[in-house]
């Protein structure tokens, strides 16, 4: 098992960390120390401060703009429309008495005070209901702390050097190698933004999750247009999917997936007749994260319970895993498919599990790295590193894994980190931590698909940097078009036996 | 041997009326337990309705229903379609309307109506039971007479009505397509899935029929009862409510007696077109070779390329889909070598025919635009050059081509869009303007005989109803263009995806050979595609269908082929990368391809 105290300690402060090269990673106090080789993808920087929030809370400027001197059903209608049932009983509950019969307003909150109840109830069997939709994204949403970060999604597309960033401002802005246009998004439904993907085998479709719909953008590469008009744009929605957290292009660009935490289904889109198919499991109360394996024949879909699935999609039918302490927060597939690494919340662990087409394999999820906190003695003094997992990245050569750590409480300041083991052909080795400029902490990360020289790690940072530091080595087989099958686990299955404590087992269900 | 494949389909035609009849004892326990609902005496309507359950009605009603559903599921089978047929103007919907075909299916659905609501009406007993009973009025001296039971002759109405109004909207909304699913699931979670919406929507469809009905008897209610009257010679109970008044309609539980049997009638009917549906969408797979000569004409290849039955084809198209994605031994198979010879016949047989599939898909988007640029434009006439047609806007309308149909697989199918003829008379231009006239492609035929009857056209085209039937619907034809697509689409997923695949497993390279000629193909589609959607109303969205029964899949399909040709090519381009620049092709494409491989499409 690889654990953080094998790490070689992080470099000191004011250093950033430039590339790795000969499994180390170089710290410097400029970029410009290394040679530039091919397209550089630019560094670029997004202050907090010159970004405007929508200030808006759902419904909180309602009271200032309605004019309350329309008659009861055109009230009752508009509430109806704006928030259901519960809106209008509310309604009808708060009106005069010359407008309503006493029997009508007393009945109405007797009813409203019994569904609350009842929502209380069910909030208590899942208590992320209870969530506003905009701390539903920041609770689930891969980025850590989502609700105050610059930079809140970032996509890098899978063919060709282009990528996407999503703003604090709601907005989205494109940056392409080949043309010094960098076109913004923007779009009145385009709100919380919580993730962003490219549709694979495509160059202009870019899926986008928002706060209450998809949204499908079409943006033309040869145009030179800096704001693309929203009609540009499809909007995918389906009745009670929102917020959408999460969403999955198939690897073969025909289906996508997106997830809410609300929905208990997961919708299969196809994106070009806009219509869906709602994959529904009850278990769970909703779905949260979706990983499409690379070779498509598989995703992970977490739940905000202790539960989380993988489907096979062939026919669309689902393996089930619950998890002891909490629920699957993050994970990622190897680039043939087979394996899976998942964190769980609450566990300062990563688990690994192996997929093999043969029947009757045992199924069970083993250790594979510990990352509890580990102390370093530096020039500095001690530095203590070591959390749960808030997200990871699997390069597509399979050999450079990057994990980004959530700080745990007593010392938060320097435990963010990303510590980055290289799986070899018979073992693991740290690399080291990647360090940002002082004060920054790394926010969200994203491997470059198809970068020639090994592997580039894209880092968004707190204070609105965006940075890339490539990882100089020779894969160990194949090319990146063919991903030759990642090299096999060093842990062997017995390793799993002996923490049989933490031992997760699937249940086989349809 | 067409018939042992078409037997295929009977089969899971059968098993989908086998599992519909199986499931109407549970919606028949369903409904009579409903229709003696009520709130204040729940112990009473439960034992009520257990008891009826083992009554001698219900079990009879059962075998009745039972009846019913084989016929609709007969019908179904009839019926279906996996290309519909989209009109294009307001009288070619009628046309189908009217259409002989559809007045059976009207006819038989409005007798089954009857006999499901007959046996809903048995089922709920009490006033609904008989026809005539003795008239209540006392001063009935002269013995007993018999009166008219009007609840029952309303309730039996009303069963015909809806199963008219089934037939009717099932040809407005296609109900009879049959579209594939996306995703392949299992067959019992796809009908789990969809059982609520079904559910939601029959209750829904029969609200909206219950207020169509009571408008209908509202005003022509007397006439039944005045002719029922007078045949079985019975008598209008004068003592009782007229249903054709606002206070007889308005009795609650009439009304819900009469939505409960509505959504009963609706729902065992969406149940087995539902059933039907994903029974015949299944994937089927078929054997890619076979060493046995009398199973040859069940493989692959072999079905891929017969035109007749159509599902045949489409269900061949899904499997090269899907093999070409999942199945590595099947692939093998395909890009494999005939045992004596050393041909690749596999493979030839299959990109044949999905290649002319392609070709003949650009053939008629190209002819199609042709049509519409020839419209509209200043363009010597030929063949008719003794007409007096000073005018050389070419404008008139179609009564030879009321619709588009779509016919599938041949480049006869533009043989419709013939050429032009100007019938213009005197006064036509001056009066109509031009451009309620020019809206949308004007397509007609006329030869010289048919002058006069031009004649009259043009002056019945000046008349705003014959105006309103003879508009083409906007974006109609485009949809009736592609309204086979989804065959396209399989073709270029499949294909795409062997191409793809044979880069690490094709060992003989058969594949290779095929290239050139694939790649070409593909880019002129793809060019007379994106010709196509510069046209009007083409790529304008069509309004959603709110349920799943109505399926409009076919109104998306331009889009989804739109998207899966560009799929395409990228998966070839990204999957043989600079390789391609050693293929032959012609200094246009190569310029096109090159847009692929820079990500700029």
């Amino acid at each position: 098992m690889n654990s953080l105290s094998l790490f070689p300690p992080p470099g000191p402060d004011g250093n950033i960390t430039l590339f790795e090269s000969n499994n180390e990673l170089v710290c410097g106090t400029s970029l410009g120390s290394r040679q530039k080789q091919g397209w550089e993808p630019p560094s670029l920087l997004f202050p907090r401060e010159s970004l405007k929030p929508h200030s808006r809370p759902e419904s909180s400027s309602k009271a200032a703009f309605l004019d309350h001197r329309d008659t009861l059903w055109m009230r009752s209608a508009r509430a109806w429309r704006d928030s259901g049932l519960s809106g209008l009983l509310d309604e009808i509950a708060n009106c005069t008495e010359e407008e309503v019969p006493r029997w009508l307003t007393v009945g109405c909150s007797w009813t409203l005070a019994l569904l609350r109840w009842v929502s209380s109830f069910h909030g208590s069997l899942f208590p992320h209901l209870t969530l506003s939709s905009e701390d539903m994204v920041a609770e689930f949403s891969q980025v850590l702390d989502w609700s105050d970060c610059a930079v809140r999604a970032f996509a890098w597309h899978p063919h060709t050097d282009k990528f996407a960033v999503s703003l604090l401002d709601d907005s989205i802005r494109i940056y392409n190698s080949k043309s010094a246009t960098a076109p913004t998004l923007k779009h009145r439904l385009q709100r919380n933004v919580a993730a962003l993907q490219w549709k694979p085998l495509c160059a202009s479709a870019l899926a986008v999750a928002c706060h209450n719909c998809l949204l499908v953008w079409h943006v033309d590469p040869t145009s030179l247009s800096t704001r693309p008009s929203s009609g540009c744009a499809q909007v995918l929605s389906h009745p009670g999917h929102c917020p959408v957290t999460s969403i999955a292009w198939s690897p073969n660009g025909s289906l996508l997936l997106s997830a809410s935490p609300v929905d208990t289904a997961m919708m299969v889109w196809d994106v070009a007749g806009e219509s869906c198919v709602p994959l529904q499991r009850v278990g769970g109360g909703g779905v949260t994260f979706l990983s499409w394996s690379p070779d498509g024949s598989r995703v992970l879909a977490s739940t905000p319970s202790a539960l989380f699935r993988v489907w096979e999609t062939r026919t669309w039918t689902c393996e089930r895993w619950p998890c002891l302490k909490g629920r699957c927060q993050t994970g990622c597939w190897s680039p043939d498919g087979t394996r899976l690494l998942f964190s769980v919340q609450g566990e300062m662990v990563i688990y690994a599990l192996t997929f093999t087409d043969a029947p009757g394999s045992s199924k069970a999820a083993a250790i594979v790295a510990d990352l509890s906190e580990t102390s370093f003695s530096t020039s500095q003094g001690q530095v203590r590193v070591g959390g749960q997992v808030q997200t990871m990245a699997w390069d597509p050569r399979g050999e450079r894994l990057a994990v980004l750590l959530k700080g745990t409480e007593p010392e938060p300041v320097i435990s963010q980190h990303i510590l980055l083991p290289v799986v070899r052909s018979h073992s693991t080795t740290s690399i080291g931590f990647v360090k940002g400029e002082s004060g920054a902490e790394p926010r969200l990360l994203q491997f470059h698909p198809h970068f020639p020289n090994g592997a580039l790690l894209t880092v968004c940072w707190s204070n609105g940097r965006i940075s890339h530091v490539p990882f100089f080595f020779v894969s160990a087989g194949g090319s990146v078009l063919n991903p030759g099958g990642s090299p096999p686990w060093p842990l062997p299955q017995s390793r799993a036996v002996e923490n049989g404590e933490r031992l997760l087992y699937t249940e086989m269900s349809s | 041997m067409t018939s042992s494949r078409s037997r295929v389909i009977f089969w899971r035609a059968a098993a989908s009326v086998a599992w519909s009849v199986l499931l109407l004892p549970v919606t028949t326990a369903l409904f009579a337990f409903l229709s003696r609902f009520s709130l204040f005496h729940p112990i009473q309507w439960i034992s009520e309705s257990f008891s009826l359950l083992y009554g001698s009605y219900v079990i009879f009603s059962l075998v009745l229903l039972c009846g019913v559903v084989l016929v609709v599921g007969v019908f179904n089978l009839e019926y279906y379609t996996v290309v519909p047929s989209v009109p294009c103007t307001k009288i070619a919907l009628l046309g189908k309307v009217l259409h002989p075909q559809q007045s059976v299916h009207s006819l038989v659905h409005s007798m089954m109506g009857i006999m499901v609501t007959w046996c809903a009406a048995t089922m709920i007993g009490g006033r609904y039971w008989i026809l005539a009973a003795p008239c209540s009025e006392e001063e009935g001296v002269t013995g007993q007479k018999m009166c008219l039971n009007e609840y029952y002759l309303f309730f039996l109405l009303a069963g015909a009505f809806m199963g008219y109004s089934y037939s009717l909207l099932g040809v407005v909304r296609n109900m009879n397509y049959v579209s594939f699913q996306t995703i392949q699931q299992c067959k019992y979670l796809r009908f789990k899935g969809m059982l609520p919406q079904v559910v939601r929507y029959s209750a829904v469809q029969s609200l909206y029929s219950v207020r169509n009905y009571c408008l209908f008897y509202f005003f022509f209610g007397y006439i039944p009862r005045a002719w029922i009257c007078t045949t079985l010679n019975v008598h209008e109970d004068s003592s009782l409510h007229r249903l054709d008044t606002v206070s007889g309609l308005l009795d609650f539980r009439l009304l819900y007696h009469l939505w409960l049997s509505g959504t009963f009638l609706l729902l065992t009917w969406h149940i087995t077109l539902l059933l039907f549906r994903i029974f015949i969408t299944e994937a089927y797979s078929f054997p890619v070779q076979s060493s046995f000569s009398e199973d040859v004409s069940q493989c692959l290849p072999k079905v891929l390329s017969e035109k007749q039955p159509l599902i045949l084809k489409f269900l061949a198209l899904q499997d090269l889909f899907l093999l070409s994605q999942q199945s590595l031994s099947r692939r093998m198979e395909v890009f494999s070598l005939s045992q004596p010879g050393g041909h690749p016949h596999n493979w030839n047989a299959i990109c044949k025919e999905c290649l002319s599939l392609l070709s003949d898909l650009s053939q008629r988007l190209v002819e199609y635009q042709e049509v519409v640029a020839s419209n509209g434009r200043a363009r010597p006439l030929s063949s008719h050059s003794d007409q007096r047609s000073t005018s050389s806007e070419t404008l008139g309308m179609s009564l030879q081509i009321l619709s588009i149909e779509s016919r599938p697989f041949s480049s006869s199918s533009v043989n419709r869009f013939v050429g032009n003829v100007d019938p213009s008379s005197p006064w036509y231009g001056s009066v109509q303007s031009p451009h309620v006239m020019r809206r949308g492609p004007k397509l007609w035929t006329a030869s010289t005989g048919r002058l006069k009857f031009a004649h009259v056209k043009n002056f019945l085209a000046r008349r705003v109803l014959i105006m309103y039937l003879f508009n083409k619907l906007p974006e109609a034809s485009s949809q009736a263009l592609f309204a086979d697509s989804q065959a396209h689409i399989w073709a270029l997923e499949g294909l795409s995806n062997l191409v793809a695949a044979s880069y690490k497993e094709d060992r003989f390279g058969v594949v290779q050979t095929m290239l050139p000629s694939i790649l070409s193909t593909m880019l002129l589609l793809q060019e007379a595609v994106d010709k196509h959607f510069k046209l009007p109303h083409a790529s304008s969205k069509p309004v959603r269908s709110t349920c799943c029964l109505e399926d409009s899949t076919f109104k998306t399909l331009r889009f989804a082929l739109r998207a899966a040709l560009k799929t395409a090519m990228y998966r070839i381009t990204v999957t043989f990368g600079e390789h391609l620049h050693s293929v032959q092709m012609s200094a246009e494409h190569r310029k096109r391809l090159q847009q692929f491989m820079e990500y700029k499409e």
